[in-house]
């Protein structure tokens, strides 16, 4: 660091200051350029193969997929395309069993994690910013599941839901005939068992958020209404929780896009098996293989596209409008 | 550190740290042609050489293959460049894999899986090889080995059958006999159950083992015929032969082991190591879970249960493995030869000594190195009538994957609803068939 500053403060002294042009340097014209023609040409580049490749891998391939949606295709050779028009749409709201609990698994997933892991996050936030002893611990320990990836945390959790080895069902002997309780298998349990799994890292996903957030109350305002009388939980439900708006639109945004890309955790733990069906499943299971429903699978994942847009343009919308009166 | 604030332009930036800045992302962008640059395949035109795509990822396979092509290696003088891909990465992939720069010849299964690629054009018709070769295997490994317009496609190279696997002393200790027909199998279970065992080990998570059920099933009852215009599409799942099928496996599902979606298959196999379960029907790899010599040697199996007599028990499930050309093999003599050598007795010895779970698909193969599971599993292929392969090898695997797996879960689960289960099929069977 030290040496980037030396070696900053004398060139930025030299910097002349507008108007006032020392005789030697070349005086720019117009407003002051920083940049030579190179340095233009070497930015441009390198802003411009970035977005090349960003339109390329992003704009094409989703643009593209929406066009597949409309196609059957095998994935081998171009000349296999057929269009189908809504086709594969018809069949999929029509004749896909799995279809609609999907769309219905991904709306629950979002409504649990909104319902307890949401507040839960925002509880221990506020227990955390107490500053009680051991707090970087708790915190910590809370925060560990959201570093672990998907994967790894299906991994964990199927040692506890194990029907027949599991932690719980040996615990309770759960695992012998007669008594037996599938966690994996049972389509109305399998959906509690895994959101469990989910609930427990998003909790500490929300730790942290609100954890931030907390941080940039001013603590003028807390100590103001301790002087007007107000109670622990009052100060919180009028003074903090009011305060803490922008982070509850971002907690909002966070745990909807959490809902619709839950994909990891069901594949690992059940591979989207009944009662599990999640769309970003359909989607995988149709286009990966050996010889995939590439158009079908594109439908499904237009309509996952659409139900994005729905939650994410409003929220856009919203965001500009405020930016723009600022 | 200057102080700055976003969006201010600050006077202090000099192009030096603006292009400082942008060198890390320069490094990045550097990268991506590295990478694409690893994805081009070591493929060479070289007359010595000749690549082989491999799935034989594990351990046990790998070695065994290994063997062989340093075999071929040491008579021909012919370099085998094998390059080995994760096994189910190498299923997943084998669509794009084909149609790029792949190897000049890559192993694959038999049935339509393999007639799939082969009327896609992207495989090589091997009839010359197969002159040499032919010779060497029964008529059934014949038929399994050519696509749909009538040419050779694939040499095989192992196999292993699917039966009722036991434990010869838990059959001992309660005097139980082997059943041959559907009713003395069920009269069993219950004798199973009440000796306090789980008649049949199951396990469903993967979503494939209940394929094989219905399998056994569809054609001890339909016969091979129907097995095979069901697996094509040409019948119909709402037939009332279907729904016989479903009614008798429904009449087993009691005597299965409970919550079977929420247990893989090597789970169900430790209740059969452990004598909880008193048998358990799948592919011979059941053994795999049997490390323990002495348990392993204590394994036996019989055929399915015969359920119609008019077909008797003449059909065995028998999924194959072998080899094929690929639609511009760099070095087409050199495969040849190399696919020649494979379809000797010779070559699958050597493979079958480095793997013992598997059985020779050729029958001038030596049998002597054999073990008993195996000779038996052998004896069962070679008098067999008609070899199946497997539902997701039979027929399309967007069929199976997509429509099978989850509605066969849904039977298992819940037998009740098989009416609207099979109409429901038949339904999305009909679009997916008719994309072509």
């Amino acid at each position: 660091m030290s040496s980037e500053t030396t070696t900053k403060i004398p060139e930025a002294a030299t910097v002349p200051p507008p108007g006032a042009a020392t005789p030697k340097r070349r005086v720019p014209q117009g407003h002051q350029r920083l940049l030579t023609r190179r340095d233009r040409l070497t930015l441009g580049l390198m802003a411009g193969l970035p977005t090349i490749l960003h339109i390329a891998l992003v704009w094409v391939t989703a643009l593209a997929s929406i066009a597949l949606a409309f196609t059957t295709w095998d994935g081998i050779g171009f000349d296999s395309i057929q269009w189908v028009g809504l086709q594969n749409f018809k069949e999929l709201f029509e004749q896909n069993p799995q279809f609609w609990p999907a769309v219905q698994h991904n709306v629950i997933w979002f409504a649990v994690l909104i319902v307890i892991p949401t507040p839960l996050g925002l509880f221990l936030a506020v227990q955390l910013d107490k500053k009680i002893r051991f707090s970087r611990v708790y915190q910590t320990a809370f925060f560990l599941p959201v570093v672990m990836s998907m994967a790894v945390i299906g991994f964990v959790w199927q040692l506890i839901y194990n029907p027949d080895t599991g932690l719980i069902n040996s615990l309770i002997g759960a695992n012998e005939p007669g008594k037996y309780i599938d966690w994996i298998g049972d389509p109305d349990l399998n959906l509690w068992a895994i959101l469990i799994a989910a609930s427990w890292r998003h909790a500490g996903y929300m730790m942290i958020l609100y954890l931030a957030g907390l941080k940039g109350v001013d603590p003028s305002l807390r100590e103001a209404s301790a002087l007007d009388g107000a109670s622990e939980w009052q100060t919180f439900k009028n003074v903090i929780f009011p305060t803490l708006r922008p982070t509850n639109t971002v907690v909002l945004v966070v745990t909807i896009i959490e809902a619709l890309r839950a994909f990891d955790l069901v594949y690992v733990f059940n591979g989207g098996a009944e009662g599990t069906e999640l769309l970003s499943i359909l989607v995988t299971s149709n286009i990966i293989g050996e010889s995939s429903r590439i158009g079908y699978g594109s439908a499904i994942a237009v309509v996952l596209l659409l139900i994005s847009l729905v939650v994410i343009v409003p929220y856009l919308v919203a965001t500009f409008r405020k930016e723009r009166r600022a | 550190m200057h102080p700055s604030s976003l969006g201010q332009p600050m006077p202090g930036t000099s192009r030096r740290t603006v292009l400082r800045g942008l060198g890390g992302a320069a490094v990045l962008g550097a990268g991506i042609p590295l990478l694409s640059a690893c994805a081009g395949s070591s493929a060479s035109s070289d007359p010595k050489t000749v690549t082989v795509g491999s799935n034989a990822s594990d351990a046990v396979p790998k070695k065994g293959y290994g063997d062989v092509y340093a075999a071929f290696t040491k008579q021909s003088g012919i370099t085998v460049d094998i390059n080995t891909k994760d096994h189910n990465t190498f299923q997943e992939q084998i669509n794009t894999y084909l149609q790029g720069t792949p190897d000049d010849v890559f192993q694959w299964f038999a049935g339509y899986r393999m007639q799939f690629f082969a009327a896609k054009g992207l495989a090589s018709p091997i009839d010359d090889v197969w002159k040499t070769i032919g010779g060497n295997f029964p008529s059934a490994m014949h038929d399994l080995s050519k696509g749909q317009d009538g040419k050779y496609y694939l040499v095989p190279l192992t196999t292993s059958p699917w039966a009722v696997f036991y434990r010869k002393s838990v059959f001992q200790k309660y005097g139980y006999e082997v059943p041959t027909t559907w009713d003395a199998y069920v009269a069993l279970c219950k004798q199973m159950k009440k000796d306090g065992l789980v008649p049949i080990a199951y396990g469903d998570k993967d979503a494939w083992p209940a394929m094989g059920s219905f399998d056994q099933i569809n054609f001890r009852l339909n016969g091979y015929e129907f097995h095979v215009e069901l697996m094509a599409g040409k019948a119909s799942w709402t037939d009332a032969k279907v729904r016989k099928v479903f009614d008798t496996w429904a009449e087993s599902l009691p005597y299965h082991q409970e919550g079977a979606v929420g247990r893989t298959w090597q789970d169900a196999a430790q209740t059969l190591v452990a004598k909880k379960s008193g048998m358990y029907m799948l592919g011979m790899f059941v053994a795999q879970q049997f490390s323990n010599k002495a348990d392993l040697d204590d394994l036996d199996f019989f055929a399915f249960p015969e359920i119609d007599p008019a077909y008797g028990q003449d059909t065995v499930e028998a999924p194959t493995d072998g080899i094929m050309l690929s639609k511009k093999p760099k070095n087409h003599a050199g495969s040849v030869k190399l696919l020649e050598f494979l379809g000797t007795a010779q070559a699958e010895e050597i493979y079958l000594k480095a793997d013992p779970s598997l059985i020779a698909a050729s029958s001038k193969a030596d049998t002597s190195g054999y073990s008993t599971l195996q000779k038996k599993g052998y004896d069962m292929i070679t008098q067999a009538k008609h070899l199946t392969q497997f539902m997701d090898r039979d027929s399309r695997p967007d069929f199976t994957s997509t429509v099978m797996q989850p509605a066969l879960q849904k039977f298992i689960r819940d037998p009740k609803g098989i009416d609207s289960l099979l109409s429901s099929i038949e339904r999305q069977k009909k679009t997916i068939f008719a994309s072509d």
